[in-house]
């Protein structure tokens, strides 16, 4: 027992952000609190996402003196003690010519010896920021219009504002 | 075990973190409160993923949640309101939120103990495709970061739609808030003027920092940007950072300043330029007879069985494809930035 | 179909990249409509791109129709480490129509949006557009599960801005468009959700391929959640009862323009994509509890909606919220006859989608058309309507009429057959929800149809003219094919027929590569 929760706690702490940031947007009546709600809520679906790519004991999935005239100047390398595959490798982009099989063997035997970290979710995730702030980025504008117009970003202030006016029909929530 | 105790003693205090700061927005009224532990919340989510080894997300989110967001909610935030006012709320409207959510909550945390164990190596997700990029990388893109040749190459298609939501969310806020009678960006008007610098300014000592900084920021984006294939970093990160060169410019020495110097134009014709490189450099692909973005097709079309150890047509379409990235993210920011600083604020002062 | 295919079939160069040029057309030239000039400029070429991706969907039918199932995969990867481009039948028909109301709608800017939008914001408009319908068109082609979701955000922050821009005639639009976002992105973030489960215990992205790895897990709950998650948030966006609250607001008060390509398409394109995974990766065959929730969950919301929404319609003073309601409701037709869960009912629900789209784009056009010198709405305002302008608003009666279901019109055709695939499953209740709605529905047309033709107008009342060319053009294209295929509906049953057939024989499942 203790091992299962030890293997899933992430998950479910996880879920429990998500579901305080989906609170925010269900219970605030203040758009832009809504807002900071609906970004924590898409934050913490990227914690889920990188989660599932999580390899225990891996690194990074930057390639260690992988690639094509692979840049010597990652950090972190040293730790990992692959200074001599770094070195051979080295030797190797300089002696050049060498075809693609050689290549892809040498990818295989590092990533035998080092255990990286599943990098499509980290792609997916790097996606989806980018479009949560693109939305957020557009909720924010129509926010300073809504202010413009009615006077304020309160929910009901804002419906009551279209009553007033005699204009409500029964407004979406 | 040793991945036990330390990893997992990272990842508990700042899941733990996480937790306190979203439970604090619950409570929260002040909206300038809210908007910095929001940036917070991002900023400890960016540590958590270098812990989980996804270094180039925590770069994004530190960059793009921590930094532009939290600069864009501070900006709306002056042009609509300071505090978050409480309505009286009767029963249901009250716990219908709490019951919606603590039912989702239920149900997903039911369906995670389906899920694969934290951290299992033999999981569905981590050995099939994401280990085949892994494995392949090397032979068929070249990077060494393997999230710059998923991500450019691919994925090439996800990373232009991204591009174009970028490009769409600049659209948008320029239709919203960009024109108009309030909006300084686009009509040509000034700006307020910045005052004239005095000796005894109390933003003097801001002023010559940043004037050193301003440019290093700069450069910085630029390593980032061409560095992205071999460490974290890529068109992303380096288009907001260079993005807040100029923003942090503006906000020292003046929008309208600023404004003579990187013209809102310009900006708006640098996110349509990105997104018709990246389109470009697909076309490319197809005229060579490839398929859309297909680099391989770059310069001339292989010949068949031929193989390039030194895969040229993916180096370079990587680094077009990210040079359109950079450009439409950068500008777009600049444009979206512009459009926020630049609207005449209506507010009251009762309002603040 | 084959005499148009014969004189507008693309050369192979393009044909054999019809199905990236579709999405990477729109995509590219937004961004170049962004910086013309000035508005008729930007119009020009929006058009010639809308005009190019029908084009392109004409030529992958064309392809669909020879070999069934077109792949495309992008970046020259294999699917599934490349993002891949699949479509079969039902796909073809979708793009088909959304490229068709894309011109036909795209024609009907001209006019009204040099009523709506201002002079210097034309070129941006233009481009939301174009990035709006090169994200429906590629929520429709792409087979691979997060794209889906980027073309999903693609189209949706391109549709607030549109909605928004209603506030030069209505403040309303604002609130609306804001409720849409929030609303847009929680569904949109379920889905997220439901894809992540799916990919953990599958370990792809590709739908063709999770479909695959999930046959043999249907005991998983994980992906039961995956499941359920992503049904929510295409039903969101499908405006799926009872997820359906942002649709009234956004389609009443955004500009004419944006509703009747909204209403035409972007429920439309998510339907479809619900469809897919309820029927091509989840297969009901396979997946009990997906059999369940299609008879015990779906079958009765769309009932409900059908009623519920009827009834809200019937209670309107506004035309377009009426006609918003409307839509509710038919997404409910579509939806029951999708739940039955057979091929005549899958096919029933598809034809209606076809009609739909028809009417409702015919009928807001008209409303717009109408009222493009004095913007209004009501139905008072609406008085004597039929006298001002005959030819818009006899237009409108015709769809109207489509839309209760009149014989002879294309919608009674979609409404019989929903009719049957009930009785073959022996849903009564249907069936008599069906009568029931048809009679509301007589009444809410009706209403619009009294004012408009047996009223006078009002002395002061709003300016309702005939509309210009630029508007009956399309306006009667649309009417006339409610009447045409209400009486030879060969075209579209049989690409709704095509579209049934082809999930149901599993086109889309890869073959010989089963793990």
């Amino acid at each position: 027992m203790p091992d299962y929760v030890l293997s899933h706690y992430n998950y479910w702490v996880v879920i429990v952000l998500m579901m305080v940031g989906l609170y925010i947007v269900f219970e605030s009546g203040n758009l832009i609190k809504r807002l900071v709600g609906l970004s924590i809520f898409q934050t913490s679906v990227f914690l889920l996402y990188i989660s599932l790519g999580k390899v225990a004991g891996g690194t990074a999935p930057i390639l260690i003196g992988g690639g094509h005239g692979g840049d010597k100047s990652h950090g972190g390398d040293e730790s990992h003690g692959a200074e001599g595959a770094h070195a051979v490798e080295a030797v190797d982009a300089h002696a050049g010519g060498h075809g693609g099989a050689h290549d892809a063997a040498h990818g295989a035997e590092h990533a035998a010896e080092i255990l990286y970290s599943n990098p499509l979710p980290h792609v997916l995730i790097l996606t989806a920021i980018v479009v949560g702030v693109a939305t957020l980025s557009v909720g924010l504008a129509i926010s300073v219009r809504i202010r413009e117009a009615y006077g304020s970003v309160e929910n009901d202030e804002i419906r009551a504002a279209d009553i007033s006016l005699g204009e409500a029909e029964e407004t979406a929530a | 075990m040793n991945f036990v105790s330390s990893i997992v003693l990272v990842d508990i205090a700042l899941l733990a973190m996480l937790g306190v700061v979203a439970v604090a927005i619950i409570r929260l009224k002040s909206l300038f409160a809210i908007v910095m532990l929001s940036g917070v919340y991002s900023l400890v989510s960016a540590t958590w993923f270098v812990a989980m080894d996804a270094v180039d997300v925590a770069f994004t989110e530190a960059a793009v949640g921590a930094g532009i967001s939290t600069a864009l909610m501070l900006g709306a935030m002056l042009l609509t309101a300071r505090r978050v006012k409480t309505p009286d709320k009767a029963g249901a409207r009250r716990w219908g939120p709490f019951l919606a959510v603590f039912a989702t909550g239920g149900l997903l945390i039911f369906a995670s103990t389906d899920l694969p164990a934290f951290g299992d190596p033999n999981s569905p997700a981590n050995s099939y495709v994401g280990k085949d990029y892994i494995e392949r990388t090397p032979s068929e893109v070249g990077p060494p970061n393997i999230v710059t040749a998923v991500l450019a190459s691919y994925r090439g298609f996800d990373t232009f739609g991204e591009t174009v939501v970028i490009f769409a969310a600049g659209v948008a806020v320029a239709l919203l808030i960009g024109f108009g009678e309030r909006a300084l960006a686009f009509s040509g008007q000034r700006s307020v003027t910045p005052e004239p610098v005095s000796p005894d300014d109390h933003h003097m000592v801001l002023r010559v920092v940043s004037k050193l900084l301003i440019p290093l920021i700069a450069l910085y984006a630029f390593y980032v940007q061409f560095h992205g294939d071999y460490g974290p970093g890529g068109g992303f990160q380096a288009g907001v950072i260079f993005a807040v060169a100029v923003i942090l410019n503006a906000l020292i020495f003046g929008l309208s300043e600023t404004m003579d110097a990187v013209p809102a134009g310009a900006a708006r014709a640098g996110a349509a330029f990105g997104v018709l490189l990246y389109g470009g450099v697909g076309v490319v692909n197809l005229l060579n007879g490839g398929a859309f973005l297909d680099y391989d097709y770059l310069f001339e079309t292989p010949a068949p069985g031929s193989y390039d150890p030194h895969h040229w047509g993916q180096h370079f379409g990587i680094l077009l494809v990210e040079l359109g990235v950079l450009a439409t993210v950068a500008s777009t920011m600049i444009v979206i930035f512009y459009a926020f600083a630049g609207r005449a604020p209506e507010i009251r002062d009762e309002d603040w | 179909m084959s005499w148009f295919a014969e004189y507008l079939w693309a050369p192979a160069a393009l044909a054999d990249h019809a199905a990236a040029l579709i999405v990477a057309a729109p995509l590219i030239a937004a961004a170049a409509v962004a910086m013309a000039p000035n508005g008729r400029f930007a119009w020009v070429m929006t058009l010639a791109t809308a005009g190019f991706c029908f084009w392109m969907a004409l030529s992958l039918a064309g392809d669909i129709g020879r070999d069934g199932l077109v792949s495309y995969a992008l970046g020259g990867w294999a699917p599934p480490m490349g993002i891949e481009f699949r479509a079969d039948a039902l796909n073809a028909m979708i793009l088909l129509l959304i490229g068709m109301i894309a011109v036909l709608a795209c024609i009907f800017s001209l006019p009204a949006v040099e009523r709506e939008v201002r002079a210097e914001k034309r070129p941006l408009f233009y481009s939301a557009f174009l990035i709006c319908l090169a994200g429906l068109l590629g929520m429709t082609i792409t087979g691979d599960a997060f794209n889906l979701f980027v073309f999903l955000e693609i189209s949706s922050i391109s549709t607030y801005v549109l909605v928004a821009l209603g506030a030069s005639r209505d403040r309303r639009a604002l609130p609306s468009a804001f409720n849409y976002l929030i609303m847009g992105t929680i569904g949109a973030t379920f889905f997220v959700i439901g894809v992540g489960f799916l990919y953990a215990a599958t370990g792809t992205l590709n739908m063709a391929d999770i479909a695959a790895r999930i046959a043999v897990m249907e005991e998983n709950r994980a992906v039961h959640a995956g499941f359920a998650f992503i049904v929510v948030g295409l039903g969101l966006k499908a405006a799926m009862y009872p997820l359906h609250q942002w649709l009234p607001g956004a389609y009443a008060y955004a500009p004419s323009f944006v509703t009747v390509f909204l209403s035409a398409t972007a429920t439309k394109a998510a339907f479809y994509a619900l469809v897919r995974f309820l029927f091509s990766v989840f297969n009901p065959q396979t997946f009990p509890f997906a059999e369940t929730l299609l008879v015990w969950v779906l079958a009765p919301l769309a009932g409900i909606a059908i009623v519920a929404c009827s009834f809200q319609a019937a209670f309107q003073t506004d035309v377009r919220r009426i006609l918003a309601y409307s839509s509710v409701a038919q997404v409910g037709y579509m939806l029951l006859g999708v739940a039955t869960g057979t091929a005549l009912g899958l096919s029933a629900g598809m034809f209606h989608l076809l009609n739909h789209s028809l009417m409702k784009g015919a009928l807001f056009m008209a409303i717009g058309g109408a009222a493009l010198y004095a913007p209004c709405s009501k139905l008072t305002d609406l008085a004597g309507a039929g006298k001002k302008a005959p030819w818009t608003m006899s237009a409108f009666a015709v769809a109207g009429l489509s839309l209760i279901g009149f014989p002879l019109t294309a919608g009674f055709l979609s409404k019989w057959r929903l009719l049957e695939a009930s009785l073959d499953v022996g849903w009564m209740w249907a069936v008599a929800i069906i009568g029931l709605a048809s009679v509301l529905a007589a009444i809410y047309v009706g209403r619009v149809l009294e004012a408009a033709f047996f009223r006078e107008a009002p002395e002061g009342g709003p300016d309702i003219r005939e509309a210009p060319l630029l508007v009956l053009a399309p306006l009667w294209t649309l009417a006339i094919m409610n009447i045409w295929f209400g009486i030879d509906s060969s075209l579209p049953l049989g690409l709704a027929q095509a579209g049934a057939d082809a999930v149901f024989s599993g086109v889309y499942a890869l073959t010989g590569s089963a793990p």
